[in-house]
């Protein structure tokens, strides 16, 4: 239960990174799961071959990551918004593909294991050992959530974020500096990437291709209407959960297909997502 | 170089497969090319075989993606089904060879209908995303049914024997591929200039104002899907000999990503593009394997004059940097990346801008494709 | 009998009641123009008649059938064609091309057909083409016959979208906002064309407009909506001259 809920939470923080975006920009961002495995990388780099303190370490990741994605939105990113989603598709999946492939050469295509200071603890709770890694990630989730939730709705770069990301044009008339808020966002959604990847080292292992994580988090993003912050993490949590039990009670082979299944019944009969509204083009 | 008008007499002209007898002729010198192709380069044979069943998979994606406007992620899936699906019916039913081929054909049509009916309701970036979620589900069955696709293990597969004859030979498959290549393209682009492809152009543009002009969206939605599938079968049945051997991880993401940096590579919304993107794919991989022997001892011969040591020093990282696995499919992303920002209408595109360069010589104007900036214009309400 | 009726037409969206009752007849050879102040529900009736939305309560008939239940795609083929008031053209396809698109509701050629090409595809082609040509002909699109749609001027577009609405043979014309975004010159062609339309090929026109000179040149009965309701129906200069519809002009 606690594992379903911890990866869920995963599925949820890397759903959180394609609405940030999406809901700014409205890009998708199909190289989301990369940037997570960037991250744990980074993490992992510092930690074991420099022997930075994990904590240190931490920061250091997803403040690089978060740097990173600031300046991919400046300097690529931005020159397509306007463009035909298609375009904008099939540019972050060639990102994606040089994110993985710089990875492989970087750090090699081995499978590595991140060493944290809650590795293989557990404490009895009830009478359930409960994995702290497992603890690690939900309280991370929560912790990170309400720091966002206070980030945009009491200071003003977050009030200014959500006015460009609701009108480009009269946010801009309005003086604020909308291209800074775009790398902005894209540096916090980037950051919130890393920061599910740091948490998730542990409990997975890292690899070049544990951005494949992403795929399951659109499962995430579009259950809970690809639009909508809480939708986003309710979303993962659901997918987490369904993962959980199909593999307990269903025959082999449908927990890695659930999500998938999940999302395309949800596209099917509920294209707008449970928590998302429905729009039409105007004529 | 002079500008060449097309005169026009009658309406007929405009339904020929070819723009006028010129255009006509440098394909039918191209055809010609082709058939002695195999005397020339024997060694390539092969490789261009791959080209063609490529071309193949281009037309289909071409015809969703680029004349309908319908993105999908899961196209390795659907060349999955046809592979798989010929495959079992000649070896493990024992059927005729062609009746592989059509089942191939036919039972990929059919699931690009069962894919295609939800993605009416979807729009965008869904329907890519839940074709994505459709391949890896596709996946994961490949993997799992044993019975019928060997699983993991995988499959072996003969080589075809069409009519009782055995096309064993490089040579022969060559010829086979091409002729289905030419098949795909002479059905294409029957479609494209009749009342079919006009609609389907008319979704990718303005689905609402088709609808007005009385185009079934439904109809034509599904009937894209199903045409794309099928191509994508048939050139399944060509893969599955191509490789000889089928594994569920042959039919993976990363080669529908292939497919459709075919068609944006290529340039979207031609035939033409279909084809470009096609042999670049195809050969790209041909001229990396070539590069990564050569571009060590180009690099040491540009350093030896430092010395012999630094000569050395230099072939021994750079082909080691050049053999690390996992710089292929980067490079496939650089491209991917670079062609979007760069050139978004692809080989094609730039094909032309070459040829009206020159046919308008010197009054050409580099304003003509200029991208127009457009603020953020919403997709959200389509 | 009317060519048109539309009775006590209602639609809601959410809460928000933007048609409320409106029934109105067009007689057959007329031009029927909607007037309104912004955001009176005048697309939002033109949306129900072209059957893009689903009327909340009301009746739609046509030619004495009922059209209010059929799909949109089906509309065409009755006769009802329409324009839209941003232009939603084809826009990667040339002019030709998205003529022959309004030709799409008289479609009768196979998929099996087509995909061979077959001798009877390509006449049925040039039946198109040559119903196609009498369009451009009339209304004097050949320099533009071959020209991509994204390359022309926002004017020629308006007469392309027109002529593509007249392939498909309507026998009802719905035309959104005609004048919109044309110079004066611009507009003074659009009403000979209009006036053409009816007189010339007989078809009748439905109209939403804003440029009350394009409207008293070319309208034979004017209704004004606002807040979704109908407030004064008759000749041009009987509706600009209703109190009503001038307390809703100056908001009064």
């Amino acid at each position: 239960m606690l594992n379903g809920l911890a990866v869920g939470c995963i599925y949820g923080l890397v759903a959180l990174g394609f609405v940030l975006i999406y809901k700014a920009t409205e890009l998708v961002n199909f190289a989301q799961g990369d940037l997570l495995m960037l991250g744990a990388f980074t993490c992992y780099m510092f930690v074991v071959w420099y022997g930075v303190g994990y904590w240190v370490a931490f920061a250091l990741a997803v403040a690089l990551v978060a740097l990173f994605g600031a300046v991919l939105d400046a300097t690529i990113l931005r020159r397509i918004i306007g463009q035909p989603q298609f375009s904008v598709v099939m540019l972050t999946i060639g990102l994606g593909a040089i994110f993985r492939s710089f990875a492989s050469i970087a750090w090699g295509s081995e499978i590595y294991t991140l060493p944290t200071p809650f590795s293989a603890r557990a404490t009895r709770l009830a009478g359930v050992a409960v994995s702290h890694e497992y603890v690690s990630i939900i309280i991370g989730t929560v912790v990170l959530c309400a720091v966002l939730y206070a980030f945009f709705t009491f200071t003003r770069i977050g009030l200014a974020m959500q006015a460009s990301s609701q009108n480009q044009l009269a946010a801009y008339y309005m003086g604020i500096p909308v291209k800074l808020m775009f790398s902005l966002i894209w540096a916090i959604s980037a950051g919130v990437a890393a920061i599910a990847g740091v948490l998730l080292a542990p409990v997975s292992l890292i690899d070049i291709n544990l951005g494949f994580i992403g795929l399951k988090a659109f499962a995430a993003a579009v259950l809970g209407g690809f639009g909508s912050i809480p939708g986003a993490l309710v979303g993962g949590i659901t997918i987490g959960l369904i993962e959980l039990f199909s593999g307990a009670y269903l025959p082999q082979g449908f927990k890695d297909v659930a999500a998938y299944v999940v999302l395309l019944v949800v596209l099917a009969v509920r294209p707008q997502g449970m928590f998302g509204a429905i729009t039409r083009k105007k004529v | 170089m002079s500008v060449r008008f097309v005169f026009k007499t009658s309406y007929d002209q405009d339904l020929g497969i070819f723009r006028d007898d010129v255009q006509r002729n440098w394909y039918l010198a191209l055809l010609v090319g082709l058939l002695v192709l195999p005397l020339l380069i024997p060694a390539y044979v092969v490789d261009v075989s791959l080209v063609f069943i490529y071309g193949l998979c281009g037309l289909s994606l071409m015809v969703l993606a680029g004349y309908t406007g319908l993105v999908s992620l899961g196209h390795a899936a659907f060349l999955g089904i046809g592979a798989y699906t010929h495959v079992y019916v000649v070896h493990d039913l024992g059927l005729p060879w062609v009746v592989g081929v059509a089942l191939a054909c036919v039972v990929t049509a059919a699931v690009g209908v069962l894919v295609g009916l939800p993605a009416l309701r979807m729009t965008g970036v869904y329907l890519s995303i839940a074709t994505l979620a459709f391949a890896l589900i596709i996946q994961e069955a490949l993997t799992r049914w044993e019975r019928v696709t060997g699983g993991l293990k995988g499959k072996a597969v003969e080589k075809p024997v069409v009519f009782g004859v055995h096309l064993g030979g490089d040579t022969a498959f060559y010829f086979l591929c091409l002729a289905f290549l030419i098949a795909g393209l002479w059905l294409t682009g029957n479609l494209l200039r009749a009342p079919t492809g006009r609609a389907w152009v008319a979704i990718r543009d303005s689905e609402i104002a088709a609808q007005s002009m009385g185009v079934n969206l439904a109809v034509y939605k599904t009937s894209a899907f199903a045409y794309s599938a099928a191509l994508m079968g048939v050139a399944g049945a060509l893969f599955a000999h191509k490789i000889g051997f089928l594994a569920p991880d042959i039919f993976t993401v990363l080669l529908s990503i292939q497919f459709l940096l075919m068609v944006v590579v290529g340039g979207l919304g031609s035939l033409h593009g279909a084809l470009f993107g096609a042999v670049f794919v195809a050969l790209l991989p041909v001229a990396i394997s070539q590069a990564r022997d050569s571009i060590p001892v180009w690099l040491s011969a540009i350093a030896s004059p430092f010395g012999k040591e630094a000569g050395a020093a230099t072939f021994l990282a750079v082909d080691q940097f050049v053999k690390k696995p996992g710089l292929e499919p980067g490079l496939f992303g650089v491209i991917l990346v670079l062609f979007i920002l760069f050139e978004p209408l692809g080989i094609y595109g730039r094909w032309r801008k070459i040829q009206l360069y020159f046919s308008t010589f010197p009054l050409y104007k580099r304003a003509t494709f200029r991208r127009q900036k457009t603020y953020m214009r919403s997709e959200r309400l389509r | 009998m009317s060519l048109f009726a539309a009775d006590g037409l209602v639609m809601d969206f959410g809460g928000l009641r933007a048609v409320d009752g409106v029934s109105f007849q067009i007689e057959p050879g007329e031009v029927f123009t909607i007037i309104g102040p912004n955001g009176a529900g005048k697309t939002t009736i033109f949306n129900l008649v072209s059957r893009i939305y689903e009327p909340t309560a009301g009746r739609l008939i046509f030619d004495g059938e009922d059209i209010t239940r059929v799909p949109p795609h089906e509309v065409a083929r009755r006769g009802i064609a329409r324009t839209f008031q941003n232009i939603e053209l084809f826009e990667h396809a040339t002019v030709l091309q998205n003529l022959l698109l309004g030709r799409h509701a008289h479609k009768r050629s196979r998929f099996v057909e087509e995909l061979l090409f077959l001798p009877s595809v390509r006449a049925l082609e040039l039946e198109h083409r040559e119903a196609v040509e009498r369009v451009i002909d009339f209304l004097d699109l050949q320099p533009h016959r071959d020209n991509l749609v994204v390359n022309l001027a926002y004017g020629v577009r308006k007469v392309v979208e027109m002529a593509r609405a007249l392939c498909t043979r309507p026998r009802l014309l719905l035309l959104d906002e005609p004048s919109s975004g044309l110079s004066v010159e611009e507009t003074e062609d659009m009403a000979f064309w209009i006036q053409d339309i009816r007189t010339v090929l007989g078809v009748t026109v439905l109209m939403v407009e804003h440029d009350m000179s394009l409207v008293s040149s070319v309208s034979d009965r004017v209704l004004a909506v606002n807040y979704g309701r109908p407030i004064a129906l008759g000749t041009a200069r009987e509706v600009q001259e209703h109190p009503d519809v001038i307390k809703a002009y100056l908001g009064g």
